[in-house]
């Protein structure tokens, strides 16, 4: 195992959740989520940016931002004027400023006197306007957890971007749905310092922010990103990491890279190794008659190749489980339209013949020590892929570049861009500020959520939950029903059971459980607290109401001629059981009880209370009993 | 221009930043990651300046040599603003007017022609007068005279048409004259300023001799509509296709992508006919929208203040209520010339099918035909300034001039 303390691991997280308000950031549309086949308009737009906005960029952005793209943006019924970039914004949505001042509040952090929204120039087209709105809310918080505090810098509400729903060569096509839904993004201190606190930490976030009951919840609601570095390495920020349980994997395998990148630095170094010369020769006629498909089909476009002098059997390293530091290579030559690397380290595998090899290495001048990269493709895009190559090699003789990286499913990370410069901001001038007053600082902390651990604390000491039960519940999206359930004389025990263990179940059964409203659940345990039905007539009822949720409990249990028989009825279906059975009785006893439960609640399942059938039953068998 | 890099001390947190200049009891900090802050400035708030930072003035981009192979466009600035710039550094956004920043943020624009340019004024659209206009018009035929091939005039959206049609009426031109202005403010990267500048340029390097509008046709940024100056309509307040002909269809269409213009309508082609500027008008005319209930006395107003023309907007067919006939009477017959138009904008003027419209021909009222009410009263304007002879008004009035009118009501 890696010792984190002496390589001086350090992390930081960058929290991105969606808040659940009616409305959006900047506009009166609800923050819904659509499917793209519902879209009821369609826009083609096109972004425009000079060269010297820009800035300081690498040339694969320069590129992407001189290509015209073309990007298409699906809207709905449920998307407006604003989210089409055709109207200036509404005001800042205060209902999402409460929720973000709250968030900050949990996380003792000091909100600033006056929120200024601002714009941030994003140019892959997933905002309309060219621009994200953001606001810095809050600063200078901490997080406590089970494995230290961790500092949090600040606290920013911004509107989601457009969600990407298919891309090509020439443009991208966003869904406007998703534009504009509140989120805060929570940006912790590079103070954590093992694999198993950013997961902690970031768990912390999740059981805080989900404790608000303010938030969505899902898939994609929730995103982390996480910036990583090791002292003689470089900071890794690696997007999109969307599963908690992966979070330990990718820092582990991050602080791995760096490590071993470092490794290859030093080999460089002891081999002498020299900052490498970008020339691109044509190879193609040293593969005329190859066996290799991929290159066979490129052929008439043309195969390059450069020399990477002293990196010879480097590149075929491997630098993160199932990850060789050519695919390093590979994701720098993706940029530019070309499919992939081929290295001197790993050939054979394609259907290269060593005699190419051999007369790759001869034509480029190659020593046995050299690495030989080649691609196939236009020379245009080959040369600035080669170009890439030859870049992110030299970057290798002095260790880790800082980079943008995206989160792999495996925990490993992939090149995606280099680290942003300063984010490229101004105001957005069609938002007023918004001063926070100290009146409603003292409000939203008055009312402050209980965190779930002292939620669960107070359902096993208010309701003699079970520690399992408790957990479940308190962390339920229901725990406030829950306690209106709870609070009319119902058994607690009875209620977890119905709300989270009977819905799934009908849920797996294929009952649309999601149709069922807090009120819903209200209408049945009011039914229950007046013993108008049983307990065990709970999932029927669930069932019915879930199919026809304009219906009433009541008309439902009616429906199902469902109501509880009364003593009278109860003891007269008991009677009958017990007369047929008098010998059964006679010979066993009070044992006779359990076996005999079964035929009687035959009848009366879902009908009448348990408890009282088995006591009425219990009096009938001892009355036989003394008859004798 | 100096910039202050401050450090702000308020209950236990510091900031750093630039400060920016705000009103107020309150700091405005542009933090060292971009975003402003507002803090509040009271006896609780340390502020130290760390040091003073020069605001570099930008560098100015050189001109790009000149294409010989190329026609030449004279871009007219009015305040309307085609191209701007940001200072990330301190959020400072500035309007660019000169050609040189203009071709800078628009560099597409040099494929298309050689440009020169002039600001004439730096005015919001809604603060122009009719004096505006006349210098504008003879700017343009200044221009023309110089050997423009073409002119563009970038121009603040709300009051663009006004202006279209006073340059349609006050110039004969034998090259085309093409008003472009954005819908969203030409620093967001999502700006109709490219689409609609690029598009512009090449209508005034066509051989489309006419004043016209050229903006977006559709809310994509795929090509944009030619509409003629005088039949022009903003209708929209935010949209990127505000811009629609009324009561004719527009002269035709232009392709972003490949800049092909489809036109569809007859027009007047370069070279028609020789310049002729008549840049007089008559500023004292007035346009009074009649609503159920309108005070009459508006029309006494306009006719004590010495007004020579009054356009009235009317309801539908082209109404006023019976109340407002004396007024309108009196004005006529103390040589104020009134002009019926109609606040439905789709449809042509007739005061014969009802009582009210028939008084009114009797108190005088000019029918102005289809024309647009703000149309009609810039027409009204430079009439005037011809002929004050009440039936050269009306004969002129109800005259095509600039293609504002037409005899016949086409079906769409």
């Amino acid at each position: 195992m890696l010792d984190y303390r002496r390589l001086g691991l350090r992390a930081g997280l960058e929290i991105h959740q969606q808040l659940d308000t009616k409305r959006k950031l900047f506009c009166n549309c609800p923050t819904r989520l659509r499917s793209a086949d519902e879209s009821t308009y369609e826009i083609r737009r096109g972004l425009h940016l000079t060269e010297s906005e820009l800035g300081e960029i690498d040339r694969a952005a320069l590129e992407e931002a001189r290509r015209r793209r073309l990007f298409i943006y699906k809207g709905y019924d449920t998307t407006c004027l604003v989210e089409n970039d055709e109207e200036p914004p509404q005001p800042l949505n205060q209902e999402a400023l409460d929720v973000a001042l709250e968030v900050a509040l949990l996380l003792n952090m000091t909100p600033v006197n006056e929120v200024h929204t601002m714009r941030k120039i994003v140019i892959d087209g997933s905002n309309t306007s060219g621009f994200q709105r953001t606001a810095f809310v809050a600063s200078n918080g901490k997080i406590s957890t089970s494995d230290g505090d961790i500092g949090i810098a600040t606290l920013c509400l911004e509107e989601e971007a457009a969600q990407k729903v298919a891309e090509d060569k020439n443009g991208v096509m966003y869904s406007l749905d998703r534009l504009g839904i509140p989120l805060v993004e929570i940006a912790t201190k590079a103070d954590i310092t093992t694999p198993k606190q950013a997961r902690i930490v970031a768990e912390g976030f999740g059981m805080m922010l989900r404790s608000t009951g303010k938030v969505k919840r899902g898939i994609g609601t929730i995103r982390q990103d996480i910036n990583i570095s090791i002292a003689e390495g470089a900071r890794a920020e690696i997007k999109g990491v969307q599963a908690l349980n992966l979070i330990e994997a990718i820092v582990e395998r991050e602080v791995l890279r760096q490590v071993n990148l470092l490794k290859i630095r030093d080999e460089l170094k002891r081999r002498g190794a020299k900052r490498v010369k970008t020339e691109i020769i044509n190879v193609s006629d040293v593969f005329a008659s190859t066996k290799c498909g991929v290159i066979k089909k490129a052929l008439k476009k043309g195969v390059f190749a450069v020399r990477l002098p002293k990196f010879g059997g480097l590149v075929g390293q491997e630098i993160q489980p199932g990850r060789r530091f050519g695919a390093e290579f590979a994701d720098r030559a993706k940029r530019f339209g070309i499919g992939g690397v081929f290295h001197t380290d790993e050939l054979l595998g394609y259907g290269i013949t060593n005699a190419e090899v051999t007369t790759l290495k001869k034509r480029v001048h190659a020593a046995p020590e050299d690495c030989v990269i080649f691609v196939a493709g236009e020379r245009s895009k080959a040369a600035l892929a080669l170009e890439g190559v030859v870049e992110r090699a030299n970057m290798a003789l002095k260790g880790v570049p800082e980079e943008t990286r995206r989160a792999l499913e495996d925990g490993n990370s992939a090149y995606m861009r280099p680290l942003p410069g300063a984010a490229r901001m101004y105001p957005e001038t069609d938002v007023l500020p918004v001063p926070i007053s100290q009146k409603r600082l003292k409000r939203i902390k008055s009312a402050l959520p209980e965190l779930f651990p002292e939620r669960r604390a107070r359902y096993i000491k208010e309701y003699a939950l079970s520690e399992e039960f408790a957990g479940l519940m308190s962390r339920s999206s229901k725990a406030r029903l829950f306690e209106r359930i709870v609070a009319l004389g119902i058994s607690p025990t009875l209620v977890v059971r119905t709300l989270e263990a009977t819905t799934s179940e009908l849920s797996r059964e294929g009952v649309p459980v999601q149709s069922l409203k807090d009120e819903h659940f209200m209408e049945v345990f009011k039914l229950i607290k007046v013993n108008r039905i049983a307990k065990e007539g709970i999932p029927l009822v669930l069932r019915s109401l879930a199919a026809n949720p304009s219906k009433t409990a009541e008309e439902v249990a009616l429906e199902l001629g469902l109501r509880t028989p009364d003593r009278k009825e109860i003891e007269s279906i008991i009677d009958k059981v017990v007369q047929s059975k008098e010998g059964f009785i006679r010979e066993r006893g009070l044992r006779a009880v359990k076996p005999l439960m079964g035929v009687v609640m035959k009848q009366l399942r879902g009908k009448a209370d348990g408890r009282l059938v088995n006591s009425i039953l219990k009096e009938k068998i001892t009355a036989i009993m003394r008859e004798k | 221009m100096k910039i202050k890099r401050v450090k702000v001390e308020r209950e236990g947190v510091t900031y750093t930043g630039l400060m920016m200049p705000s009103k107020g009891a309150r700091i405005i900090l542009k933090l060292d990651n971009g975003y402003n802050i507002g803090i509040k400035k009271d006896a609780k708030t340390k502020v130290t300046t760390l040091k003073e930072e020069g605001v570099e003035s930008r560098k100015k981009m050189p001109s790009p040599s000149p294409n010989p192979s190329l026609p030449t466009i004279s871009i007219l600035s009015t305040g309307g603003t085609i191209a701007s710039k940001v200072d990330y550094r301190t959020g400072a956004v500035t309007s660019q007017f000169d050609v040189e920043d203009i071709l800078n943020a628009i560099p597409e624009l040099t494929e298309i022609a050689n440009f020169r340019g002039k600001v004439i004024y730096n005015i919001l659209s809604e603060n122009m007068k009719a004096e505006c206009w006349q210098k504008l018009a003879r700017a343009v035929a200044n221009e023309i005279k110089k050997g423009a091939d073409g002119i563009m005039i970038t121009h603040g959206t709300d009051t663009m048409t006004y202006t279209a049609a006073a340059l349609s009426f006050m110039l004969k031109t034998p090259v085309p004259i093409v008003f472009v202005g954005s819908q969203r403010s030409a620093d967001r990267p999502s700006s109709d300023n490219v689409v609609n500048a690029v598009c512009a340029a090449k209508v005034a390097t066509s051989d489309i001799a006419e004043v016209v509008v050229v903006m977006h046709a559709g809310t994509s940024d795929d090509e944009c509509l030619i509409h003629r100056g005088a039949r022009v309509r903003k209708m929209h307040s935010s949209r990127r296709d505000a811009f629609q002909s009324i009561n004719a269809k527009p002269i035709g269409r232009i392709d972003y992508e490949t800049r092909k213009i489809r036109t569809s309508e007859e027009y007047r082609k370069r070279g028609g006919q020789e310049l002729v500027l008549n840049d007089r008008l008559e500023a004292k005319c007035a346009l009074v929208k009649f609503s159920p209930g309108a005070d009459h006395s508006i029309i006494d107003y306009y006719t004590g203040k010495g007004y020579k023309g009054v356009v009235i907007e009317g309801t539908g067919l082209g109404h006023v209520s019976t109340e407002w006939i004396a007024s309108i009477k009196k004005a006529v017959d103390s040589g104020i010339h009134v002009v019926m138009t109609s606040q439905c904008l789709g449809g042509r003027i007739c005061d014969r099918v009802y009582d009210t419209g028939r008084d009114l021909l009797n108190a005088g009222v000019i029918e102005g035909e289809d024309m647009l009410p703000e149309v009609a009263l810039v027409k009204l304007m430079w009439v005037l300034a011809q002929t004050e002879d009440p039936a050269k008004v009306r004969q002129l009035m109800q005259t095509n001039i600039a293609g504002e009118l037409s005899r016949r009501s086409e079906h769409a």
